[in-house]
């Protein structure tokens, strides 16, 4: 992995780089030096499959992370770029001409993440909550556990255990 | 052969053993075809009890004056179809009401029960069943061929167009069977029959998997009732009219339940190991196989 | 509201112009009726019997219980010994199973699909998740009661309930059903606004009639 980071390096000016394994690796990138770091390895490494195009919300930090996981089939070697992006001001530019399913991604993190990728077809387009009036789920300041109670009504009664304390009372009464 | 209005009574009384008779073999069929695949299959008697929870559903939408005609249309053809040959041959209780030219009646009944079908699925305005009376339209046409070329091959054979005359002239042994006088004939109305009785690998107009369930799919409490009636009424009288030309008929009802029963077996065993067709796959079937034994079958008469 | 839904001027073919409003012309927006049972008690009985042996299934998995569903046709299970077989269309079927968790999502199509179901209908909750949310309970975005939303005639709980579970609650819907207690379809037309209310809670982008029959 880390020959094709140095690899890449003498072409592009490239941030930290992680070596998970022998045939996984990530590589930090710049906003707008993924389109070209895309293309060359679509087109000289071999890395033809998009896998997936997800998020993390990095709060602390206050920014969001977008991962692009990009597979080589026939060597078996997978590399994810990372792009941090503005958790004030979340837009990233579409590969959709690249790949074309990652509209769906796009759409999806539209949707989860509040993060806006102009020009990706249908990216407005409701894809699982239909009707959503409140922040993205999946950022991290929403509170899903209030949203829950505060929205669907609930049944008395439910209890909650500690798994480990529970089937501790259950095996070993004798003991707590 | 006149008419008496005791047939009458007399041929309802036909229908209600035969359509008995088609609740409990369809469901056995259905059985046999379950062992094939190693499961236990239906109980014998839930034909019943589908068509008594169907009768017994409160409530009940239309979409329309044809929406209601196309089940009975399809019932009317069930049952002419049934009434108009002899179902015992040489019974005055059983022959029905046959007639001189009935052999055409019938080939025209197969059909009617079709076209009422394709009118109800059309204005059930469901997309499925569009695609599913369309597929089964052409493949029902295309299946009718071969077997209109033996019907007019047989009836050349023995110069008769009546059902009663068809199956005498068969009486004395089963070697003046047509299957047995007139082979290839028998073999192109085999390959026609399997194309109408709606079982893989020619049921594509049903297509479980891929259209479901084709043109049925908006019909639902009686309207479904009539229907299945049908669906278990329509294939015994169609085999009761292969066993009249092509087997020998039946003198007597138990010879006449173990032939149909025999005959219906011959499309579930086809149905249990072919998996289905495409719609050009069927067609071209029949095209490639059945009508040029069709019309061998009329030109060697 | 989506654009297909708007009431619109249309050109037809031969140039002739009309103005279509889908939800007032392709559905129709009369609520339901209640059935009652209409018929001498022997007679109730005997339709209650056929009913309960002749159980159809909608073929429509909501959530991961979808999975425990298919084993049944298998000959390892094979629920149509039982005169349970599974329907594609709405129409014909009498039992729905909401198999597991139920999403905002797909909470609309299955009350879409439920009211064009015919009288008298059932409700299988499968899962923990239809009874109290499961461990779904502080999801944002699916339903934690399903009777709420829909007359539910039998829960079974479990995270998944075994195929054995699915074919025990059969037996036990049967008992239901004999006993003339299943009328879901009745409580429902009765309860119609309470019902409507519930829904409407939670599908905030409601662009459907309020019943589709």
């Amino acid at each position: 992995m880390r020959e094709l980071y140095e690899k890449l390096k003498t072409r592009f000016p490239l941030g930290e780089f992680t070596d998970q394994r022998d045939n996984l690796g990530f590589i930090t990138v710049d906003k707008d030096q993924l389109r070209p770091v895309l293309y060359h390895l679509r087109d000289h490494e071999g890395f033809s499959h998009l896998v997936l195009l997800t998020a993390v919300d990095w709060i602390e930090e206050d920014r969001f992370q977008l991962t692009y996981l990009l597979s080589n089939r026939t060597r078996s070697v997978d590399v994810g770029l990372r792009v941090m992006l503005d958790r004030g001001e979340p837009v990233m530019e579409t590969i959709h001409d690249i790949w074309p399913t990652a509209a769906t991604y796009q759409c999806e993190l539209r949707e989860m993440f509040g993060i806006d990728f102009p020009d990706s077809p249908g990216v407005m387009d409701d894809f699982i909550l239909e009707g959503w009036d409140d922040l993205p789920p999946y950022r991290r300041d929403f509170d899903t556990k209030k949203y829950s109670d505060e929205t669907y009504a609930h049944r008395e009664g439910r209890v909650t255990h500690d798994p480990a304390e529970y089937m501790k009372k259950q095996l070993y009464p004798d003991e707590v | 052969m006149t008419f008496e209005w005791i047939q009458i009574p007399y041929s309802l009384m036909t229908l209600l053993i035969v359509i008995i008779y088609a609740f409990f073999m369809t469901a056995l069929i259905a059985k046999i075809g379950a062992r094939a695949g190693r499961r236990y299959g239906i109980r014998i008697h839930q034909n019943f009890l589908d068509l008594f929870k169907n009768y017994s559903l409160r409530s009940s939408i239309t979409h329309g004056y044809m929406f209601y005609l196309a089940p009975v249309f399809r019932l009317t053809g069930g049952i002419g179809l049934l009434l108009f040959v002899p179902t015992i041959y040489g019974s005055q209780m059983f022959s029905n009401l046959s007639f001189a030219g009935d052999l055409i009646l019938a080939l025209y009944f197969i059909f009617f029960g079709t076209l009422g079908m394709a009118l109800g699925a059309a204005e059930s305005g469901h997309p499925y069943a569009a695609i599913g009376i369309s597929r089964g339209l052409s493949q029902v046409t295309m299946a009718e061929l071969p077997f209109a070329l033996s019907v007019f091959a047989i009836a050349v054979q023995y110069q008769t167009l009546s059902v009663t005359d068809i199956v005498a002239a068969q009486q004395g042994g089963f070697m003046n069977w047509t299957v047995f006088t007139n082979p290839l004939a028998v073999t192109a109305a085999m390959m026609s029959f399997l194309g109408t009785m709606m079982r893989s690998p020619f049921d594509l107009h049903l297509a479980p998997q891929e259209i479901p369930i084709g043109p049925p799919t908006e019909y639902h409490s009686s309207y479904l009732a009539l229907m299945q009636t049908n669906r278990n009424l329509f294939p015994v009288a169609k085999v009761v009219i292969y066993m009249n030309l092509f087997f020998g008929g039946a003198t007597n009802w138990p010879v006449f339940f173990l032939k149909v029963f025999l005959i219906y077996l011959f499309s579930a065993f086809v149905g249990v190991v072919f998996p289905r067709f495409r719609v050009e796959q069927s067609i071209r079937w029949f095209m490639v196989w059945a009508v040029p034994v069709g019309i061998a079958a009329i030109l060697l008469v | 509201m989506k654009e297909e839904l708007q009431k619109r001027t249309v050109k037809g073919p031969d140039g002739f112009e009309f103005e279509v409003d889908p939800l007032n012309d392709y559905y129709c927006s009369e609520a339901p009726k209640a059935h009652p049972p209409a018929y001498a008690k022997i007679v109730e009985s005997f339709f209650n019997w056929a009913r309960s042996e002749s159980i159809w299934i909608l073929g429509f998995g909501t959530g991961c219980g979808a999975i425990e569903m298919r084993p049944l046709m298998t000959p390892r299970f094979d629920a149509y010994r039982f005169g349970v077989q599974w329907r594609p269309t709405p129409r014909q079927a009498n039992l729905f199973i909401i198999s597991g968790y139920l999403s905002v999502k797909t909470l609309k199509r299955a009350i879409r699909s439920y009211e064009q179901m015919q009288n008298p209908k059932y409700v299988l909750g499968l899962g923990s998740c239809t009874i109290n949310g499961g461990m779904y309970w502080d999801s944002y975005n699916t339903i934690k009661k399903l009777d709420d939303y829909m007359p539910v005639d039998l829960f079974v709980a479990g995270c998944m309930p075994r195929p054995e579970a699915l074919l025990a609650s059969f037996e036990e819907l049967k008992k239901v059903i004999k006993a003339g207690k299943a009328e879901g379809a009745n409580a429902y037309a009765e309860n119609f606004d309470w019902y409507k209310a519930n829904q409407k809670k939670v599908i905030k982008d409601w662009d459907m009639p309020d019943y589709n029959w």
